[in-house]
């Protein structure tokens, strides 16, 4: 082989060796580090394992907001409107967290049923819902209407 | 009446824009020389049509005419001048608007810098930004018009600006930003050029690399710009989210600086052409990578703008159309395009080569975590996921890490050929240097061993005596060190000054993640708490009347280790028309830290939660960006970007690049 084809390919070797490692730890970093996203309906139905690191979708169910008056820990209820999630947080909430808003929480379910959560999202405005949470909406939307009209 | 004036000068900038898309390309294929003498003529019209549009659009917010639809969502009789003026690019509609504007700009910018580079490259260079003229005017006459009205019923008054979008870094955060995202746009059209004329060369690499660096440094500002505004904006003590809005830019900004490095490779070498070629093509890309998914609403972010598949779909088949058709012509066109030097193992070459290596791979590694949700979902039927931050720094920092171990030895090394021995002799004392005190430095400051921060401290010392010792022995044998100091280019300074903020960027960002602490408390009036070396006393809120809002303000005192600071004003906001709430944050920023409080929301007994922070180094990430910007900026000065009158053989120029080999970097 001549000096420079023997280069050639030595700086494509390195290049190919550089790019299949980066792309396995790449894969190996994403699959440890994805949040899986459940309605409020998937976590009453027992998709979840209690532990497991997700992101739960919904509204603020109105009148369900608990401000403990000590320090900062509040509880909430979540809902698609066919099912409810007690949500318990301690620290701030967004400015945009409102009864009767959307919002999605990340964090984990407790051995009790209740959702400890270690994030509050809630959507950006008025006028821009997440994807997530305007999913969840639809589904709880489909589900209300077919258990109304089969009433 | 007037609104359709601006609607009518958007059609007639988009007509002007096909002819100019068209007729000048054509001409350069033909050699006519009348076609091809349009293109600068044509460039301006376009432009000052576009500019008329944005004025009359901006009028209209000024005006208060909420018949137009636009500015009824986006403004409010209230709301402040300043903002109703730059509510221009508080939403979709207008925000592409004066995206296509700066790309006008940018246009007209290459028509009259551009005297030195022939006739026939430049027609070429511009009919490729008329025809990515043409796709922005069209999808905003087909999908997504500012003008359109709301007849016959106006409302009475309009929907008010997003209350988070006011703020002076609104003002300054898009346009610069866009400025330097549309700036890929010249860098690509260089590109076809090249690959449509043939003609690649160290000729070709000198009239692209100001635009390349400027836009760079441009996009730089913005990130930055983004960055800091998110940080005291949002309040949650956030510089950077790796949100899938955030990303995008961030990959044409590593794309564009391995552009940057690989064409200096270019100019000097006469290597990596068609890599360079690749990397424009990709950067530009990227840009409209980002454009399609902060518009489309694929994805959850703060950012993404109101959903409309069909947006989506007509700047996802118009990113196929460019870059399928770009790629296509550089696959047929590519084998030409020989690089002509061999080069070292030790060489500059090889380690520009690295740069680019790690730089790819970081903007791959970003852009599979930002679309794979979307990837995800599509896959599995529906299924919903994110991937978190977590991710994305496992695989940057190390990546980065690695970057600035090779930053200390490629600008000291030579092109074509370095002995190790030279490398040795150049840079072991430097190590030794940069490993001893960035050890002690940290050990005797703090009396512990922190690991994180030594490391830190080791490359940073690394990089500031590679580049002293590289600047010693540049004018080692010159007759004085002034004479020696002026001898110097001024894009050698330019590529300090940037290394430098890279450096200075990168160890704000590790140092903050290290010692920033944060905590949120239930307060009385009266009562106080404690973070580090801080006391934070709050002593009760009063009621506050802005222009557009109501607040209640707070007072907290900040006491260090008891001794009195100064006294933090945070406010939390209500923004009357659109009955949206904000936090405004109450900061004491230094050179060495930020303390900040921000307010959450009252109780029934009239205490407030609020989160308290100390954040040291955190404004090293800003400041370091700025001289980045500024290197990149001084890099285009460079006097020998404007002496050479190009003629039409290459081979005259290949000269003068060699002969300055011996002087530069």
């Amino acid at each position: 082989m001549k000096p420079h084809r023997r280069k050639k390919l030595g700086i494509i070797l390195f290049i190919a060796t550089g790019l299949s490692v980066a792309i396995g730890l790449s894969l190996y970093a994403l699959s440890s580090n994805i949040d899986l996203f459940f309605t409020p309906s998937q976590v009453a139905a027992g998709e979840v394992t209690p532990g497991q690191r997700i992101r739960v979708g919904g509204m603020v169910k109105e009148g369900s907001v608990e401000h403990n008056q000590e320090d900062l820990q509040v509880r909430f209820i979540a809902t698609d409107y066919s099912h409810d999630v007690d949500i318990y947080y301690s620290g701030i909430l967004p400015d945009l967290f409102r009864e009767g808003q959307g919002i999605v929480v990340e964090g984990a379910m407790g051995a009790d049923g209740t959702f400890i959560a270690s994030r509050v999202l809630a959507k950006h405005d008025e006028n821009y819902m997440s994807p997530e949470v305007k999913a969840a909406m639809d589904a709880a939307e489909l589900q209300r209407s077919m258990t109304q009209g089969g009433t | 009446m007037i609104p359709e004036l601006g609607n009518f000068a958007l059609i007639l900038a988009f007509c002007l824009s096909i002819v100019l898309g068209t007729l000048p390309i054509i001409g350069a294929a033909r050699d006519n020389t009348l076609w091809m003498s349009l293109a600068r003529p044509l460039t301006a019209g376009v432009f000052v049509f576009l500019s008329i549009s944005l004025v009359i659009l901006g009028y209209s917010f000024v005006t208060d005419d909420f018949s137009v639809q636009f500015v009824a969502n986006h403004s409010n009789t209230n709301l402040p001048l300043q903002y109703k003026i730059t509510a221009v690019w508080g939403g979709h509609e207008g925000s592409f608007l004066f995206w296509t504007w700066m790309l006008g700009g940018w246009m007209l910018a290459v028509a009259i810098f551009s005297k030195s580079v022939p006739e026939e490259f430049i027609a070429r260079v511009l009919g490729v930004m008329g025809l990515i003229c043409v796709g922005y005017t069209l999808f905003m006459l087909a999908t997504s018009n500012p003008f359109d009205r709301v007849l016959p019923l106006p409302p009475a008054d309009g929907a008010d600006l997003n209350a988070a979008l006011q703020d002076f870094a609104f003002i300054v955060h898009p346009p610069s930003l866009y400025m330097g995202y549309v700036g890929f746009s010249v860098v690509f059209a260089f590109a076809v050029a090249a690959l449509l004329s043939g003609r690649l060369d160290a000729a070709w690499a000198r009239w692209c690399r100001p635009w390349a660096n400027a836009a760079w440094a441009i996009l730089t500002l913005g990130l930055s710009l983004g960055s800091w505004w998110a940080y005291y904006e949002l309040g949650w003590g956030g510089w950077w989210a790796w949100d899938p809005v955030e990303n995008p830019p961030l990959i044409t900004w590593l794309l564009g600086a391995a552009m940057i490095h690989s064409l200096a490779a270019t100019e000097k070498r006469g290597v990596f052409k068609s890599w360079t070629v690749l990397l424009a093509i990709m950067a530009f890309a990227s840009s409209l990578l980002g454009t399609f998914i902060t518009r489309s609403g694929l994805l959850t972010s703060v950012h993404a703008f109101a959903t409309d598949p069909t947006r989506g779909v007509y700047i996802l088949g118009f990113l196929g159309l460019i870059v399928g058709g770009s790629l296509l012509l550089y696959a047929i066109r590519a084998p030409i395009l020989k690089s002509e030097f061999g080069f070292g193992n030790w060489s500059r070459e090889v380690f520009l080569l690295a740069n680019n290596l790690i730089l790819v791979v970081a903007s791959a590694a970003i852009l599979l975590g930002t679309l794979y949700p979307m990837v995800y979902q599509a896959v599995s039927g529906g299924d919903l996921i994110s991937v978190g931050p977590p991710y994305f720094n496992t695989i940057f920092v190390p990546l980065m890490g690695i970057l600035v171990v090779l930053l200390g030895i490629g600008p000291v090394a030579r092109w074509k050929r370095t002995s190790r021995e030279y490398l040795r002799q150049q840079l072991t004392r430097v190590a030794i240097a940069a490993v001893v005190l960035g050890v002690a430095i940290p050990v005797l400051l703090t009396m512990s061993v922190p690991l994180g921060t030594i490391g830190v401290c080791v490359l940073a010392l690394w990089i500031m005596f590679s580049m002293l010792r590289d600047v010693a022995s540049k004018v080692a044998n010159k007759p004085s060190l002034m004479a020696g100091l002026k001898s110097l280019p001024v894009s050698y300074w330019g590529m300090q000054l940037a290394h430098f903020g890279f450096v200075m960027t990168m160890a704000g960002a590790c140092l903050t993640s290290i010692y920033s602490i944060e905590r949120s408390v239930l307060l009385q009036a009266g009562q106080q708490a404690d973070l580090g070396r801080y006391t934070f006393v709050f002593e009760g809120t009063r009621p506050v009347q802005g222009p557009n809002y109501i607040a209640d303000e707070g007072t907290i005192r900040v006491l260090r280790e008891g001794e009195f600071l100064r006294t933090l004003h945070p406010q939390k906001q209500l923004y009357t028309a659109s009955n949206t709430p904000a936090t405004h944050m109450g900061i004491d920023g230094r050179f060495l830290r930020d303390l900040f409080v921000t307010l959450g929301d009252p109780r029934d007994n009239g205490a407030w939660s609020m989160t308290l922070y100390v954040k040291p180094f955190v404004r090293w990430i800003w400041l370091g960006t700025i001289f980045i910007a500024f290197g990149g900026i001084l890099a285009v000065t460079d006097k020998r970007y404007r002496r050479y009158k190009v003629s039409k053989q290459a081979a005259a120029d290949e000269q003068p690049a060699e002969a300055r080999l011996a002087g530069e970097h």
